[in-house]
Order: C-alpha cells, then structure tokens, then sequence
C-alpha cells in the first residue's frame, strides 16, 4: 500500500480525476481552484493525455462536450463564476446525453463575491445545469480523500448515466491539507461507447450527438429516457452517512464542510448531555430525502446548517414535507460558523 | 489527543511553512490531522495565519474558532488573535516584534525572543523554528525525530544541509520552555 501523502484538495481533485480515468482536462483559470489546471498541465501530457487551458468558462465546457462526443474521458474545473458561464454548455451536454465532469470549488457570491469558502453554489449544482428539463448529477465531499475519491468515481457514473456529474466542494476544500491515500491511476476503457462520433465509423451506422429536436414528441421521449436514468440514479446513487446518537434529541441535517464543522458540533453537544444525529448527503442529486424524513419523524426537531442564506434546507424541507419544523442556521459571503456555535444552537434547542 | 494550533504572522516568516512542517511531523508520526492556510494575495509582508487540528482519531471540524492554541510571530498577529485566545489556553509568542507586555492574566504566556536567537544562531529565517520549537516543547504534540524526518521531506534537497540548523533552532525553542515556567500556570 503507498503511503498517506499530505495533499490540498484541489490536488486530490485533479489526481483523483486521472486515477479515475481523466485524459482530457479543458480549463479557465480562477482562484480558490487554479492548483487543479495547474496539476493537470503537470500531469496529463506525461501520460499522453490532453490539456488544454481554453480562452474562456464558455469555451472549456464546450470543450469538454466536443471530447466526451468522441468517447474521450473529459473534465473541467472552475469556481462559482466560473460554473455560472459554464450554464449552457451543461444544458447542451445533458440535451445530447453527453458524459463529463464538473469540479466546482464554491466561493462567495453573488457576483465576483470574494474567493472565500461558500456552499451557496448548492441551487446552481442540483437545480442549475442550464436551462430545460436535465440536472447535473451532484456529489459533495467532506475530507480530502473523499473529494480524490468522488472525483475520480465521477467518471464511471458520469459514463454510467450519459449525464455531467458536479463534484461541489468550497474554498476550504480547496486549499486544506489532509493526508490522502492515493491508489494506482486506471486506464479509461480502451473501447469507445456505441454512441461516440469519431473514427471507426465506416463499419457502423452513423452516430448524431445533438440535442436540437423539432418534433415535440421526440424531445418529450428524449427527456423521458434522461428522466428514467436520475430514476435509476436515485436508487443506485443515493449515498449519506450517519454520525451520533441513536436516540437524538436533535436531527442535524449537513453537507460538505459545514459536516465537518457540525461533526465537532455533535460531539461538544453530547459531552452537554444533548444527544443529536447528523446525517450528511454525500449525493445531493439524487437527495437521501427518505432518511431524513424518516429520522425527522423521530426526532421532531431538526436543524440545518449551511454556508449560505438557505439553500440547501429547501431540500431537507421537502423530504420531510412538513412533517416537522426545520431550523436554519446559516452563514455567508465567505464566513464560517465554529463547532461552538452550532453546538451552541443544538443544545438550545433540546 | 486532539491538538489545535493557529499560527499568524507576517508573510516571510514562515508561518506556512511552520504549518507544514508540523503537519507532516503529525502524518509521519501516524497521526491524522488537516491543514488550512489563509493569506493575503502578497507575497511578503501581508498577514497570513494556518490552522492546524491534529488528532488521533477523526479530525472533525477544520475550523476552530478561538479554540486553539496559537503562534503569534509578530504584533499585528498580536493585536488581532491574541483577545480572541480562549481563557486557560497556551500562546507562544515572539517578544522579539511583539513585546513582553500582554493584556492576558488568563492565559499561558510563552513569550519567545526569536529574531534575537535567530540571529545568534546565524540565521533570521529561523524565527519560524525556534517559535515552533517553543510550542512543540509547551505540548509534546510530536516527537521531534518527526519534525526532523518532515524536513527532509518538505524542504526541497538544496536546502538539507539546513536541516541541522533547523534542528537547532527547534531545541532553542524547547528549552526557552523548559527554562521559563509557563505564565498563567
């Protein structure tokens, strides 16, 4: 086994994209995320793989629908501005049922905002992806080796599905230091999908990849079959873990780095004498709503805590539908709430 | 075991690499723990401040709060980090640019003149060592076989032949703590 090594998290993104099967990066530069082009520049020509730092957001995500049309394994990594130029390309990508991945290392906005930690990219990850009826597949990590981890995993399912896959992370993900054990680096399959444009065409009918449809009928059948496949997601993609008591007074509801934070959290509320439950969606599209709602109608009192006015709650609101009150607690423009304050707010509201 | 160190200073002095030493004195050690640097886009002479958690067990939350311990390298850091120190809890601190005179009763002093030693040890870039010196002796977090094995792996070759002094300025730190009983004790 290799050892642990002291990387950031934009670097387990990029390493864990190439051990995932990643030979094709397009990119833009912007900060908190500029490590992962940066790697990848290093990295890919040395193992015969392509990088390419395109001249804009709108051009790389392009980019990477021209690669993965092709069979190519693609990906692009940007930060909120960024992935908001990137809107229109993910909907073309979704409408052609192309395959790719998306890092996003979420930081303040709205607007240029700054380039501190933010997890208000959450309606922009699982509601955004452009317009029309697609959704990007969204995964978030909470630690350096999973962000290595999702991210290299993001290929296979982004292929899996024909669908873009988001790995939403933060500035602090970015740019922390934890040990990562890192594993060989997989090869992309060497056979191209049957759907791929490209050579090897003169033994096979043609292939279109193309997301204009005229006739409604054939758009209604087109959006049904992306439909059945985030069916077929919820079932074999819905991922969460859970920490804490097994009698909770208190349900936290968390992802990302603000689990981290309320991991701590639980612990100091415990050692108070106020049992809670964290669970954390590791998949945020699909949401692990049946979980929630179900430990929700246990504990009757559930809090949410996010790095943003209230986005992601929307969701935990929706899987439990009413059946109990939901408290926020939030922060944002780049700031960050302590493990004291939210153990602070769990145990107020025993 | 659950260590949390905040360390601030000024761009040049080697706050980061202070933090990364130590955090991979704390992976060499078998340790796990997170590293989170902040600094200002300068490249000298801005503030800049790491924190570190160290554990022996899952890390938990990376941020801290005015929970941990802290290394302050210069006054602003002083100024800015020192009222926000939890009571009871351990600053090392260079009286070098900052000073003797703290308006804390409530919290452990370890007031390090470390330009001053630097500059007997023939060296002003090991300001960074001899403070970390000073903590590691304050807490025992690592070992300092650790600290030692880290720097060969974080400094790059050309620079090894500095370890030795490194080393040395990491003993001064100790024993400045051995020698002065911790104010607030």
């Amino acid at each position: 086994m290799p050892e642990r090594e002291l990387i950031t998290g934009n670097e387990a993104a990029a390493e864990g994209a190439i051990a995932g099967g990643c030979r094709n990066f397009f990119g833009y530069p912007i900060t908190p995320q500029n490590r992962i082009p940066e790697y990848m520049s290093e990295h890919l020509p040395e193992i015969g793989g392509v990088y390419i730092q395109a001249e804009s957001e709108v051009a790389a995500i392009n980019m990477v629908y021209g690669a993965a049309a092709t069979g190519a394994w693609a990906m692009t990594t940007s930060s909120s501005p960024g992935i908001s130029l990137m809107q229109e390309g993910l909907s073309y990508m979704i409408g052609s049922e192309l395959p790719g991945v998306v890092v996003n290392m979420v930081r303040g906005g709205p607007g240029l905002g700054n380039i501190a930690p933010a997890q208000s990219d959450y309606w922009l990850a699982t509601r955004g992806a452009g317009h029309g009826d697609g959704r990007c597949l969204t995964f978030a990590p909470f630690s350096i080796q999973e962000v290595y981890d999702l991210t290299g995993e993001a290929f296979p399912i982004s292929q899996k599905y024909r669908n873009p896959v988001m790995i939403l992370a933060d500035a602090v993900l970015a740019s922390m230091r934890e040990p990562c054990q890192l594993h060989e680096r997989r090869d992309p399959p060497k056979e191209k999908p049957p759907w791929a444009v490209g050579r090897g065409a003169e033994s096979r009918e043609r292939n279109i990849v193309n997301s204009l449809w005229i006739d409604p009928q054939v758009l209604e059948e087109v959006n049904w079959r992306i439909e059945h496949r985030y069916q077929q997601a919820a079932e074999d993609e819905t991922r969460w873990t859970e920490h804490g008591a097994d009698e909770p007074q208190i349900l936290v509801c968390a992802y990302g780095i603000s689990a981290r934070i309320c991991q701590t959290a639980v612990e100091r509320a415990t050692e108070a004498g106020i049992s809670a439950r964290l669970i954390r969606p590791i998949s945020l599209f699909p949401f692990p709503s049946q979980v929630i709602r179900d430990w929700a109608e246990r504990t009757r009192k559930v809090l949410v805590v996010e790095l943003s006015m209230g986005q992601f709650v929307e969701d935990v609101r929706l899987a439990i539908e009413g059946a109990c009150a939901v408290e926020f607690m939030g922060r944002t423009g780049g700031a960050v709430m302590t493990p004291a304050e939210v153990a602070e707010r769990i145990i107020a509201m025993a | 075991m659950r260590q949390e160190v905040f360390m601030a200073g000024i761009g040049g002095q080697g706050v980061q690499l202070a933090g990364q030493i130590l955090a991979e004195a704390a992976l060499e050690a078998g340790l796990e723990l997170s590293w989170f640097p902040l600094y200002s886009p300068e490249v000298r002479g801005g503030p800049t401040t790491c924190t570190l958690v160290i554990a022996d067990g899952p890390v938990g939350s990376p941020v801290v709060g005015g929970d941990a311990d802290m290394i302050l390298m210069d006054r602003a850091a002083v100024a800015m980090h020192l009222p926000g120190l939890r009571p009871g809890g351990l600053v090392v601190i260079n009286s070098s640019l900052a000073g003797t005179d703290f308006e804390r009763d409530d919290v452990k002093i370890v007031a390090v003149p470390a330009n001053e030693i630097a500059a007997e040890l023939g060296s002003e870039r090991a300001v960074n060592m001899i403070l970390l010196g000073a903590f590691v002796g304050a807490t025992g977090v690592v070992a300092r076989r650790f600290i030692e094995r880290a720097l060969h792996k974080v400094l790059p070759e050309r620079y090894h032949e500095y370890i030795p002094l490194n080393m040395a300025a990491l003993q001064r730190g100790a024993e400045l703590v051995a020698e002065q009983p911790l104010r607030g004790d």
